[in-house]
């Protein structure tokens, strides 16, 4: 594989929920080992880009193609997806009660074909948690179950690094956090792609510029009105993070309604 | 967790039959004669034939139940009261006749015996065909022996406590089984014994149209332990056989037993079972009830809180697949003050399954400072799945603290969508689900039932979504 291969690859995307369009042409290309930034307002429809390719039955792609890793993606069910190394780490993750966080693991890990032996899946476990400043308790905890935001947040990474994917969509794993979990979740990401042997890719989607200092990007999206409008380097969040979005969006010609939230 | 994937409605494991081999059997339908045939078959003393013919005239004169699931597919007059598979029963497993010993080999009984269990009832349509019970409980008093042995081999204590908690005008089919039972359980647990390990009976339908109607007897005496457990399974036939036990435990002062059922009937079997408890000074009963087979179940297990600070538990658990109606719940009568109860009830439903929890909740004006606490909680699998609940409460003391909760949920979108984001397939998605909603059930269970208990959910799961 080459620095220049593209891991994901995302081409006039056309998606919607209930027959409503969201996404108005989405154009996207991720190498691997990059990190790119999605920015952008409440309900321009960033969610709706990660849970599209992430392959959500509510989510209809309406023309368009993505390919990740060479294959369709839009022909592959969610589990095809994350089998194939693709994951999300969701702005709200759903509790499953009665499913304890290391069952989950375990059951997510042998449906990727990634189980490993008793021991070394505790050590792997145990190892990552420590590294989170998650509590042992948490391994016999319902996932999701309860869990404060900031336990949420940082139970996806560690599935992230139980799970060892090609490509991290990380929705919001900022939002809600103090200065101390921001930094141990970014510092989960930075691991995650240290240790990855295939050189995970992240896109990496938030309001904020904040976390941008714990995870420098290689590109940044503006992206509103259910598209991305224009793209740079590191220092497009902090004209951002300066100027707003209006700025930007009049640069580019763009008006945008604010959707409902 | 294992998830395999099968369906069980096609695939029932229980599903094979043997030959028929039953050495004796009454003609088909019900009439004094058939009961009398059966009483002096057992060789049983004049007051039990007594009981069993008035018995009868109960059932006759009851109507049906107006309440509860359909169960107009009975047919009283064609089915067999009582068959006799054996000759003799055994004690060592040598001795069991050979088609009847292949049976119980496919369902694992000998050897959940080696592994975990301080004795060993196994049943075979009417009759009790095999039996043991570890030496050193022989020794200290304990009792665990078919009803009929009971009877023959106990005669003052069975009498004392037989029909005592279930009299047989209590209801129908607790009438009908008073007048045509056989087999089942006679358990005695001497005063401060306690019972280390599990006793369990193993219940199986073989003969077509056949009438299955066990009494089970538990008298756990003064500060004693025991945990009995009883599974089920039938063959498929085409036509219905009906099961109608009785099931009465006394747990005396300070006593403390345990009552766990794992039903799986296959979905030909009207499953019709009285159970009671009577709960006396500081005494616990726990009623852990699990429903997965069956065509119709009406099953309520009951607790009489006779004496202060006595404690009742009903944790139960029920799924409904195509075509089943699982109409099961709880009943808790507080007689005596500071009494406690604690009922928690987990259902599913899928296609067109139905699931009901019917309680009832009663406190008697004596009875003060009463805690009870119900909990009810349904899933549906699909659109067409259904699920109702009828609590009763009467509370006859102000002096009481009562909560109670209740849910029915679906199984969401969002929930298979994050599983699914993990690479996890749907359908084991919602095993995983259903595995989780069922955890405060399976999590009371000895391991080797909880094991068992999850495979069959994640065999009943199949095509369950989308």
């Amino acid at each position: 594989m080459s620095d220049n291969e593209a891991l994901l690859s995302v081409s006039g995307l056309h998606a919607g929920i209930e027959g409503k369009e969201i996404l108005h042409g989405v154009d996207l290309v991720v190498k691997r080992g990059e990190i790119h930034a999605l920015m952008g307002p409440n309900g321009s429809g960033k969610s709706t880009l990660a849970y599209a390719l992430m392959g959500h039955p509510s989510y209809a792609v309406s023309s368009g193609s993505a390919t990740f890793d060479g294959a369709d993606l839009l022909t592959l069910a969610p589990e095809e997806r994350a089998t194939r190394g693709m994951f999300l780490s969701f702005q709200h993750p759903t509790a499953i009660p009665g499913v304890t966080t290391v069952n989950f693991l375990r059951a997510a890990m042998r449906a990727q074909g990634k189980e490993l032996a008793a021991r070394d899946f505790l050590k792997a476990v145990n190892g990552e948690m420590t590294e989170l400043k998650m509590d042992e308790t948490f391994r016999s905890r319902y996932i999701n179950d309860g869990f404060s935001g900031g336990e949420k947040k940082r139970a996806e990474i560690l599935q992230m690094a139980m799970l060892k994917p090609q490509l991290a969509i990380l929705d919001e794993p900022d939002s809600g956090l103090d200065v101390d979990a921001l930094r141990i979740v970014a510092d989960g990401v930075k691991r995650a792609m240290a240790a990855s042997e295939n050189r995970m890719g992240v896109l990496l989607i938030t309001h904020y510029n904040r976390v941008l200092e714990h995870l420098r990007p290689d590109v940044v999206h503006v992206f509103a009105g259910g598209r991305i409008i224009t793209s740079g380097g590191p220092e497009m969040a902090h004209r951002i993070e300066a100027e707003g979005y209006e700025t930007l969006l009049a640069e580019a010609g763009v008006t945008v309604e604010a959707a409902p939230v | 967790m294992t998830v395999e994937a099968h369906d069980l409605t096609k695939d029932y494991k229980y599903g094979f039959h043997d030959k028929d081999v039953s050495v004796f059997r009454t003609e088909k339908g019900l009439s004094p004669e058939v009961v009398a045939a059966i009483s002096e078959h057992k060789n049983e003393p004049e007051w039990m034939l007594e009981f069993r013919l008035k018995a009868l005239e109960h059932f006759r004169k009851r109507p049906m139940p107006s309440w509860g699931a359909d169960l107009s597919g009975i047919d009283f007059d064609n089915i067999y009261y009582y068959v006799k598979p054996a000759a003799e029963q055994a004690r060592s497993w040598d001795d069991v006749p050979e088609s009847i010993k292949n049976t119980f080999d496919r369902l694992g009984i000998p050897e959940a015996e080696r592994k975990f269990l301080a004795g060993v009832s196994a049943q075979y349509d009417s009759e009790v065909v095999y039996h043991s019970i570890r030496e050193d409980l022989d020794k200290l008093g304990v009792i665990f022996g078919d009803c009929d042995t009971g009877l023959r081999e106990h005669p003052e204590l069975f009498r004392k406590y037989f029909a005592t908690i279930i009299p047989p005008n209590d209801n129908k089919f607790a009438a009908l089984n008073s007048a045509v039972w056989s087999g089942g359980s006679f358990v005695y647990v001497p005063k401060g014994v306690r019972v280390d390990v599990p006793l369990q009976a193993y219940f199986r339908i073989n003969s077509d149209n056949m009438g299955q109607f066990e009494r089970t007897l538990i008298i756990a005496d003064e500060g004693s332990y025991v945990h009995y457990i009883e599974g089920c399974t039938a063959p498929n036939y085409s036509s219905d056989s009906l099961h109608s036990a009785v099931v009465e435990i006394v747990a005396h002062k300070g006593a403390h037993v345990r009552y766990t059922t794992i039903q799986n009937w296959s979905d030909n079997v009207y499953n019709l079972v009285t159970k009671r408890a009577v709960a006396h000074e500081d005494a616990t009963v726990e009623w852990i009830d699990g429903n997965l087979g069956s065509k119709v179940t009406m099953k309520y297990p009951a607790i009489y809180l006779m004496g202060e600070r006595a404690h009742g538990e009903i944790l139960s658990a029920a799924f409904a697949g195509p075509g089943q109606h699982q109409d099961a719940g709880a009943k808790c009568i507080h007689v005596a003050p500071n009494t406690t109860s604690n009922i928690v009830s987990r259902s599913i439903s899928k296609g067109t399954g139905r699931t009901s929890y019917r309680g009832h909740i009663k406190v008697l004006p004596k009875a003060h400072h009463v805690k009870v606490n119900v909990r009810c909680d349904a899933l549906l699998l699909d659109e067409e799945a259904q699920s109702d609940t009828y609590p009763y409460m009467d509370i006859d003391n102000p002096d009481v603290s009562i909560g109670h909760e209740a849910s029915v949920s679906k199984v969401g979108e969002d929930q298979l969508f994050y599983l699914r984001s993990r690479g996890i397939s749907e359908q084991d998605a919602t095993a995983l689900i259903v595995n989780g909603f069922f955890e405060p059930f399976v999590k009371e269970l000895p391991m080797e039932y909880a094991v068992e208990l999850n495979r069959l959910l994640a065999l009943s799961m199949e095509g369950s979504v989308g």
